[in-house]
């Protein structure tokens, strides 16, 4: 067909930062043992935060609800070990705030076994039923945004959906958790399209996945399901090729239009791992109370793939990982082009977290600022073709209204203008105060 | 050229000009909008800086509320003495008594007291700090120190002290608000002069998981609250004063706090409080 000769297996602009995936890309995933203290944040998914049903003292299962959704953009929160609630406070946030949290002292002689439950059988279940098996299990995009899942389930039934992209390109350098989960459960991530695409009602599945994982690519399509149309798409390796966006733009050769979302050109983009995650509700009734999580740089003396609970500290991770190396300086929760960097070592670990990046002092040296010299390389780089040297200098002056009109919402905050700027301009920075302080107008225009 | 042609022409121009002069008389007598004169007169002594401390929409706004009577002189708080005894005989009012409202901080948790836990070195600016993780002080709630404030005040009023917290000079600030809308976490508010107790702090952790982070946070003992029944309350962790019942307060509501936290202010804002621990409070 026309279309797919015009298709191009890549988007353009972008960047080719290092890859560094070397650390953990072929290390098996590990089971992290239980902490001996658990952090839930009640806020750890886009919308609403969860509303607290422990209260300190009280005895918790393994994957008992401590939380509950609150509204339909929101989930649940469950306890991801067996203990006695210590407090429900304010602890450090990965966001760098302090936020309400149910702190659960672990249980040592527990087996952690859950409650006796019934597993929903999926076949025969309607569409909604299954959304809402998938908002009880508390399952959110696990690529990083933790935008709860179940509501990009239900698309209205005037915007139809015809394609399933399942997101495995995995672009942040050096994370490797939607890649082992790839290599190591296969037959899960099918299964969970399997339940995606009947909830959804699509014929067709697409699993993106960057070239630089042969070894996923040639396991997924070994597993490929005969009776389904699921195929493997190899994608160009190319920064931030598993932006939403940009993997759309790729599989299906449309643009999502500004201010849309995927289900406007027909798509809906999960994660593998969110993938996964829903096949286990449907295998074993556990919720999301545990996931893949890369702890990885030259500041970590082991790097690995971990299954981590939900709600483990920092500490515990790293000191599992056997340590920081003498010149560790910097902790990313994230990749290093759009993760933050954490202070706090108490900081827990949450269902967005895809990794735990630890730079040491030559990477994470702080770079002169020197001013903008008009190369356009930024311009070059937008995945989203906008004009970051323009935006950044209405930043400066404080000109957030205008930011707005010149797109600055369209920014993902992907952090590649800032990657090339040749004066270390903080770029992404300046778009994410110029988005926070078009929030904080609203809110007060709002409030008035 | 003929005499005729010329006076010809100057008879045209002179009707024109006559005609469109009686127009103009006539215009200005029937649509005439008469104006107070002294508003005028009034814009011209007020500041003119059109701040909006007044609550009005700049000065000229200002000046006319005055003259209608609507507000006393002393509404603008940024005039001095002399302006002010000249608009009120101006407009043979009394001046009128408006207490001095100023900005006031609530942290006094400078760079000597709170401790950073991590190193910034994003944009120079709180907003900027966080928007990210925070600008790396311990305190989320405490003064980030990156001078939003200090950039956006118009009066020169505000000036980082060695400590890296903002100093309000009373006498510079007009109360106009500028301040309130820089600081990203709300610190600022606007408060009268006679307003003299203040909780100088926003954590909202308890006990010693407060004072681990800021030596001069509330570490919500309540002592404040015991002190002064009625007047400070314990809401969330944190001292808060009913400023409706303020008149019921003296200086001992916050003789016994144990870190400073709750201060009794007379005049500008102590920020480099010396800790007040007192050998009868453990």
């Amino acid at each position: 067909m026309l279309s797919d000769l015009l298709r191009s297996d890549t988007f353009r602009h972008g960047v080719h930062p290092p890859e560094r995936k070397s650390y953990t890309e072929s290390v098996r995933i590990r089971r992290m043992p239980f902490p001996d203290e658990i952090v839930l944040p009640l806020r750890q998914h886009a919308g609403r935060p969860a509303i607290p049903l422990v209260r300190p003292g009280e005895r918790v299962e393994r994957a008992d609800k401590v939380g509950e959704a609150d509204g339909f953009i929101s989930v649940p929160i469950h306890a991801s070990a067996a203990g006695r609630v210590r407090d429900v406070t304010l602890w450090p946030h990965p966001d760098g705030s302090m936020a309400e949290s149910v702190v659960i002292e672990v249980d040592r002689w527990s087996p952690q076994l859950p409650r006796p439950r019934i597993v929903a059988q999926w076949e025969g279940l309607e569409p909604e039923q299954v959304v809402r098996e998938v908002q009880k299990a508390g399952v959110v995009g696990l690529g990083g945004a933790a935008f709860p899942t179940h509501v990009k389930l239900l698309p209205p039934k005037d915007t139809p959906v015809h394609t399933l992209i399942v997101n495995g390109a995995e672009c942040e350098p050096y994370l490797t958790t939607d890649h082992r989960t790839m290599v190591e459960y296969p037959e899960r991530v099918q299964f969970g399209i399997r339940i995606m695409m009947k909830a959804l009602g699509v014929e067709k599945a697409i699993i993106g996945v960057e070239k630089n994982k042969p070894d996923a690519i040639e396991t997924l399509r070994a597993t490929l399901p005969s009776d389904l149309d699921v195929s493997v798409l190899p994608l160009t390796v190319k920064y931030p090729q598993g932006a939403e966006k940009m993997l759309i733009e790729v599989v299906t050769g449309r643009e999502v239009p500004t201010g849309k979302l995927p289900m406007h050109v027909g798509v809906v983009v999960q994660n593998v791992g969110s993938i996964a995650c829903i096949a286990e509700i449907f295998e074993t009734g556990q919720p999301l109370i545990e996931r893949v999580v890369t702890v990885t740089g030259p500041g970590v003396r082991r790097p690995s793939n971990l299954l981590v609970p939900v709600g483990t500290k920092l500490r515990d991770v790293l000191e599992f990982c056997e340590g920081l190396t003498d010149d560790a300086s910097q902790i990313v929760f994230g990749g290093p082009m759009m993760g933050s960097a954490t202070p706090d070592l108490d900081t827990p670990l949450i269902k967005g977290t895809t990794g735990v990046v630890v730079l040491t002092e030559s990477e994470a040296r702080p770079r002169q600022v020197h001013p903008c010299i008009h190369c356009g390389r930024c311009l070059e780089s937008c995945p989203v073709f906008l004009n970051p040297s323009l935006l950044g200098s209405l930043a400066q002056a404080g000109r957030y209204g205008e930011m707005e009109e010149s797109n600055l919402m369209d920014c993902m905050l992907c952090g590649s203008c800032s990657y090339v700027c040749p004066s270390h301009i903080p770029l992404s920075q300046m778009f994410a105060l110029g988005k926070n302080m078009l929030r904080r107008q609203k809110a007060k225009e709002n409030a008035a | 050229m003929t005499a005729q042609a010329i006076l010809g022409s100057v008879a045209i121009l002179g009707g024109v000009g006559l005609t469109f002069g009686t127009l103009i008389a006539l215009a200005n007598r029937k649509l005439r909008v008469w104006e107070d004169p002294r508003i005028e007169s009034v814009t011209d002594i007020l500041p003119g800086a059109n701040c909006g401390a007044c609550g009005f929409a700049g000065c000229r706004a200002f000046a006319e509320a005055a003259v209608e009577g609507t507000v006393a002189p002393a509404g603008c708080t940024v005039m001095g003495e002399g302006e002010l005894e000249d608009v009120a005989a101006l407009l043979g009012v009394d001046a009128g008594e408006a207490v001095k409202r100023v900005a006031r901080l609530l942290c006094a948790g400078g760079s000597d007291v709170a401790p950073k836990k991590a190193i910034y070195d994003g944009l120079e600016s709180c907003a900027a700090a966080v928007a990210v993780s925070g600008g790396g002080k311990a305190c989320p709630w405490g003064c980030i120190g990156l001078a939003d404030c200090a950039v956006s005040c118009d009066f020169d009023a505000i000036r980082m002290t060695a400590s890296d917290l903002p100093e309000v000079d009373i006498d510079l600030c007009t109360a106009c608000g500028d301040c309130v809308d820089a600081c990203p976490l709300d610190l600022f508010v606007l408060m009268p002069l006679d307003h003299k107790l203040i909780v100088q702090c926003k954590n909202l952790l308890d006990g010693e998981a407060a004072t681990d982070l800021c030596a001069v946070a509330c570490n919500a003992c309540g002592r404040c609250a015991a002190d002064a029944p009625g007047v400070v309350e314990m809401m969330q962790g944190l001292a808060v004063v009913d400023y409706e019942a303020i008149d019921r307060a003296g200086p001992e509501a916050a003789a016994r706090c144990p870190t400073g936290a709750i201060r009794w202010v007379e005049g500008a804002q102590d920020l480099r409080p010396e800790l007040v621990l007192s050998g009868s409070v453990t």
